[in-house]
């Protein structure tokens, strides 16, 4: 099969993966942790310890607070300080729990051998529990918790599980890294979760701009020998590792306005994920650690690292180990230069999903004044969905709510190829993510309304 | 030839005939009823349509008003008093007259108070800037100085102050319509009672934090200690969150809570003299050492009963 990649719109940064041939460092512990607990998408975690309670490495720390939700565990051994609101990255108030750190002592029942296990289970609900204990989201970027995903809805069965190796966010370098490094393991962790779906077949995506990660992944692949397991090599184009990007790009399918993946067939889950879903089930690991790249724009390359962190490590450790700032350095940034968040607050601290703190420069970051829309198009012909980022700017500023869900505001992914590729710099994404956030409500609004109506129809229906 | 032109005068006429009596059927039998009085009332309206009297523009106001049985849950912030009591006199309602609002800032956290952290240069919408952080200063709950309120208002009532980068209400054009606080993602605008000749007094901050953090993040922020709430004689004063809040239908503008707040972030406006704090302090001194003297003898008296 030749090389794939999705068919609507999409733009083509340099791909600048400068810290591609630094091998994963353990990052030393720092003195304290600070564990958040909105580490996922949905609700947050609730604290199941007390300040002066001592922990080991790997112990629960906190369960889910509702269902879509995730446990979280200590990442280091040692005593809760306390348990207050700090600042997250974004200077936002969240819950975290403060753990002074004393020595290393691990929970005895993790297995932290480097033996590969590749024997599977073969009980799928034992399987699902540990994932679900071991708290493991999706480290693609939305950290939506592994074990939803992993349990189609009734009615719906998963025709292909696709493993997303694309990392199409130019400078990121984590999961190269572990593909490179690790790739028995992700190719173990993608059986497991074949097993949990019913044996569908597995697809690895991976960008055509990492030949040493197809290689290895493909002799690993070969080595281990599961069935229906291939790698697929994808084109260079951004956002290949968008969810609906990927599905398109491999299965020719197109998940509807609305829809989820699953409606599909398709389950998608990111390499890094695959990894954690390996030391969750065959090692007893929970996820407490992931790999964070340190790197920039006109950063030399010894400066630059790929790094295993523990969670909840402050960012600002992380960059002191790191070498401190570098002076080119004008914006901060976790998380890729598309759709990556500025640091405005560097004591804020690392999360299951951080993947990078990037250095980028003045010219790099600097946003250009706006202009006018000058109608060219190049917003519409990049947008990966098929929207048209120039009218939904419009219509959220006449604040037409109708004809932006009729424009289908709410189907925009975020990814940032309209505000990339728009020469008169206008913020398309900005103004969009309103628009659809507003979209969004009215929604849930309607179908709450709708729902309670249906409600009160069957108690009259019951009462006659 | 002279026969046709009859001929067709006459189906002419005819069929005019016709149709003006099917026309004038037509114009009876679906004829709409409306209350002449929403024309009458609409008149009486300033025409703004705002809509900050809940309703989609003056008309539709108009025609809820003469719908509704009474005017009590009706008022037309730009019109007023004088409005109303014309719209009343129109339907044979009684208005209550209602003191005038207008829109206050409640953040005080100037760019000298609150230094900035760090630097903005997204799209200019305090919206977009909301929806990605807290801001660029230490405060999460202050100002973010865009501009969506100055936008929002239709009748130039707002400004941003350079100086400051905080909005500045006008407030001879101010109509307390409403429209700034709706806009205002951080909620920081409220309406509140004009005040005898414009007098009142407000806590100028919303940060929720506690005392140290607030202190850290703006010198003008409340902080939380409660200072206010216990001079208060009028029981006008909460302190939820870490932030007092003053009640303006309670409070009877004696200006002792502004002399007390150890952060200035309480502000009284318009009052004809300058704020003296020393002597309000001496004031509520003196008045703490009489309430103690009282005390004293009430307790030696009941002592004196018992004994």
């Amino acid at each position: 099969m030749g090389k794939l990649t999705f068919s609507m719109g999409g733009v083509h940064p340099h791909d600048s993966k400068f810290s591609r041939a630094c091998a994963i460092e353990e990052l030393p512990l720092p003195q304290t942790v600070y564990v958040s607990m909105a580490q996922h998408l949905g609700a947050p975690a609730k604290p199941l310890v007390a300040p002066g309670d001592k922990v080991v490495v790997g112990q629960v720390i906190a369960e889910p607070g509702g269902f879509i939700s995730a446990f979280v565990h200590s990442p280091v051994s040692g005593t809760v300080k306390t348990i207050a609101p700090r600042k997250d990255l974004a200077g936002n108030s969240v819950m975290h729990v403060e753990i002074a750190v004393e020595g290393d002592e691990w929970d005895p029942a993790i297995d932290r051998s480097p033996a590969l296990v590749t024997a599977i289970p073969d009980d799928k609900a034992a399987i699902l529990d540990k994932i679900k204990a071991a708290g493991v989201v999706g480290l693609g970027g939305a950290t939506f918790p592994a074990h939803v995903k992993l349990c189609p809805p009734p009615g719906k069965v998963a025709e292909c599980l696709i493993l997303n190796g694309a990392e199409c966010e130019p400078f990121l370098t984590s999961d190269f890294r572990i593909m490179v490094e690790r790739p028995k393991e992700i190719v173990v962790g993608a059986a497991i979760m074949q097993k949990v779906l019913g044996g569908c077949p597995c697809v690895i995506g991976i960008e055509e701009n990492k030949p040493e990660a197809i290689a290895s992944m493909s002799a690993a692949v070969a080595e281990l020998g599961y069935p229906g397991i291939q790698v697929q090599v994808l084109k260079k184009r951004y956002p290949q590792g968008g969810e609906k990007q990927l599905i398109d790009a491999v299965m020719h399918r197109q998940v509807k306005s609305g829809g989820l993946p699953i409606d599909v067939g398709a389950v998608v889950q990111n390499v890094a994920t695959s990894l954690a879903v390996y030391e969750a089930v065959q090692k007893n690991k929970p996820l407490i650690t992931n790999v964070l790249t340190i790197t920039g724009d006109q950063l030399p390359v010894e400066r630059q690292h790929n790094y295993l962190f523990r969670i909840g490590i402050p960012l600002s450790y992380i960059v002191e180990q790191a070498g401190g700032i570098p002076e080119t350095a004008a914006k901060l940034i976790s998380g890729g230069p598309m759709m990556g968040k500025a640091i405005s607050n560097l004591d804020a601290t690392t999360v299951k999903g951080s993947s990078s703190v990037l250095y980028l420069s003045e010219a790099a970051t600097r946003r250009q004044p706006e202009t006018n829309c000058i109608r060219c198009g190049k917003c519409a012909e990049a947008c990966p969905m098929g929207l048209e980022p120039f009218l939904l700017n419009r219509l959220y500023k006449a604040g037409d709510l109708d004809a932006l869900e009729q424009n289908a505001a709410q189907d925009c992914i975020e990814c940032g190829c309209c505000l990339y590729s728009c020469p008169a710099h206008i913020s398309l994404l900005d103004y969009i993510r309103q628009a659809k956030g507003q979209v969004m409500g009215v929604i849930r609004a309607r179908a709450a309304a709708a729902k309670a109506a249906a409600e009160a129809a069957k108690a009259a229906a019951e009462a006659k | 030839m002279t026969q046709t032109i009859i001929w067709t005068v006459a189906i002419l006429t005819v069929l005019g005939l016709l149709l003006a009596l099917i026309l004038f059927w037509v114009a009876r039998k679906f004829k709409v009823e409306e209350d002449p009085r929403i024309d009458e009332v609409e008149k009486v309206m300033p025409g703004a349509n705002c809509g900050g009297c809940g309703f989609a523009g003056c008309r539709a106001f108009a025609d809820a008003a003469v719908k509704a049985p009474n005017l009590d849950n009706q008022y037309c912030p730009v019109g007023g008093d004088e409005v109303m009591q014309k719209v009343a006199s129109i339907l044979g309602f009684t208005v209550a007259a209602k003191a005038p609002q207008v829109a206050v800032v409640r953040c005080n956290g100037s760019c000298e108070a609150r230094p900035r952290t760090n630097e903005y240069d997204g799209a200019k919408s305090c919206r977009v800037k909301a929806a990605l952080y807290s801001g660029d200063t230490g405060c999460a709950f202050g100002c973010l100085g865009c501009g969506d309120c100055v936008a929002a208002c239709q009748f130039g009532a707002l400004s941003m102050d350079p100086a400051t980068g905080l909005p500045v209400v006008d407030e001879d054009k101010c109509t307390a319509c409403g429209a700034c606080a709706k806009a205002c993602p951080k909620h920081i605008i409220e309406l509140r009672l004009k005040g005898p000749r414009g007098m009142r007094e407000f806590v100028s901050c919303m940060n929720k934090d506690k005392g140290p953090a607030a202190k850290k993040a703006c010198a003008n922020a409340c902080i939380g200690c409660g200072l206010c709430a216990k001079t208060c004689t009028h029981d006008a004063i909460t302190v939820t969150d870490n932030v007092a809040y003053i009640d303006f239908n309670k409070c009877k503008l004696c200006r002792e809570c502004e002399a007390v707040c150890p952060t200035g972030a309480i502000h009284g406006v318009n009052f004809p003299k300058e704020l003296d704090k020393e002597a309000v302090k001496k004031r509520i001194a003196d008045r703490k050492a009489k309430a103690a003297e009282a005390a004293q003898a009430a307790e030696e008296k009941k002592e004196v009963a018992n004994g």
